[in-house]
């Protein structure tokens, strides 16, 4: 054994202890993985909205279907939106590991900027409907419709709602340890929002407009 | 130090030293799930307006899209390994997508047996489905 392999084990096990001397896992992880557990709940409550979307789907008691009231191009921006502000998510949280000020609050501008995109295009789609009488009451599908888009909706501006609460954190009391596991959190949520909105194009917007 | 160590919180890049990960092969990771991303969800949207395709099995492919970029999102953005230490991060989503399957086919599943069963006459179910 040469003296490299033996500092680097040194290291190893310095940075990684084994369970029985380590004791406890740290807070980061239990309260990451609380919140995953949070995250997959929320997503098994989606679950159930879905399957009553997709029951519902025929039930247009002669008002309008996806075909007539669905607008691609809109739903393709919105993908972007959120597609592009997860991304950016992503890089802030390299930024907030590395400990640069500017970079996070940089990336979290561009992800609210983003998010605010994507749910004003969805209030401008959801108005629009309303205006053409195909409000919730119209249908039991277009009930379901509005529960499923609007729950998501929902999400995304709490989502908005605690970026903006994380970013005050960050100037006023700097990358403490709490502040850096809710931002951990927060990024888990936002990326798992986008997973459902990659449910909620292909099975409402795309399966929508097959004939 | 093969042995039991600390697991990894959700949504953490790997946080050992011996594969400790500069920012810039960080953003690497973040980046080829963006193309990845953008690349399945334009098939997606390509899949769901082309002539080209067999229409019955669109579905199916729109199916087979969204899956493989949920695989994309959970692997390149939330960092979900096969690793030792993400065992207990699998295992919850294990659990998670076992539910949702269940609901999701179990409640498809059982409303459309219960129109093929309940409704004889075909007007009756018209009328059922559209109350």
């Amino acid at each position: 054994m040469n003296i490299i392999v033996a500092v680097d084990d040194e290291v190893r096990h310095e940075a990684r202890p084994s369970a029985v001397e380590a004791g406890p896992a740290t807070k980061r992880i239990v309260v990451g993985y609380g919140f995953w557990i949070f995250l997959l709940s929320d997503i098994v409550m989606f679950a159930a909205i879905f399957a009553a979307y997709a029951v519902l789907i025929h039930a247009t008691a002669g008002g309008p279907g996806g075909l007539q009231l669905f607008n691609q191009r809109s739903v393709a921006i919105e993908t972007g939106c959120l597609l592009a502000s997860s991304y950016t998510c992503g890089l802030m949280s390299l930024a907030i590991s590395s400990r640069r000020y500017a970079v996070t609050y940089l990336a979290a501008l561009i992800i609210f900027v983003l998010g605010a995109a994507f749910l004003a295009l969805e209030v401008r789609e959801f108005a629009g409907m309303i205006a053409v009488g195909a409000g919730p009451q119209r249908s039991a599908f277009l009930s379901a419709f509005f529960m499923l888009v609007g729950c998501h909706g929902l999400h995304v501006t709490a989502g908005l709602v605690w970026l903006a609460v994380m970013m005050a954190q960050v100037a006023i009391k700097g990358f403490r340890a709490t502040v850096e596991r809710r931002l951990l959190c927060f990024s888990l949520f936002w990326h798992a929002l986008d997973i459902v909105w990659v449910w909620l194009f292909t099975v409402v917007y795309l399966m929508g407009v097959l004939s | 130090m093969t042995d039991t160590h600390y697991d990894r919180a959700p949504g953490d890049a790997s946080a050992l030293p011996d594969v400790e990960q500069g920012t810039s092969s960080g953003v690497l990771v973040y980046t080829i799930g963006l193309a990845l991303a953008v690349t399945l969800t334009a098939m997606s949207f390509w899949v769901a307006n082309t002539s080209l395709l067999w229409a019955g099995g669109v579905s199916l492919g729109l199916t087979v899209l969204a899956i493989a970029q949920m695989g994309v999102h959970l692997v390149f953005f939330l960092h979900v390994t096969t690793g030792p230490d993400n065992t207990n991060n699998v295992m919850g989503l294990a659990f998670g997508v076992l539910i949702v399957a269940l609901v999701v086919v179990g409640s498809l599943l059982i409303m459309a047996d219960l129109n093929d069963n309940m409704m004889p006459a075909a007007d009756l179910m018209n009328l059922q489905m559209q109350h």
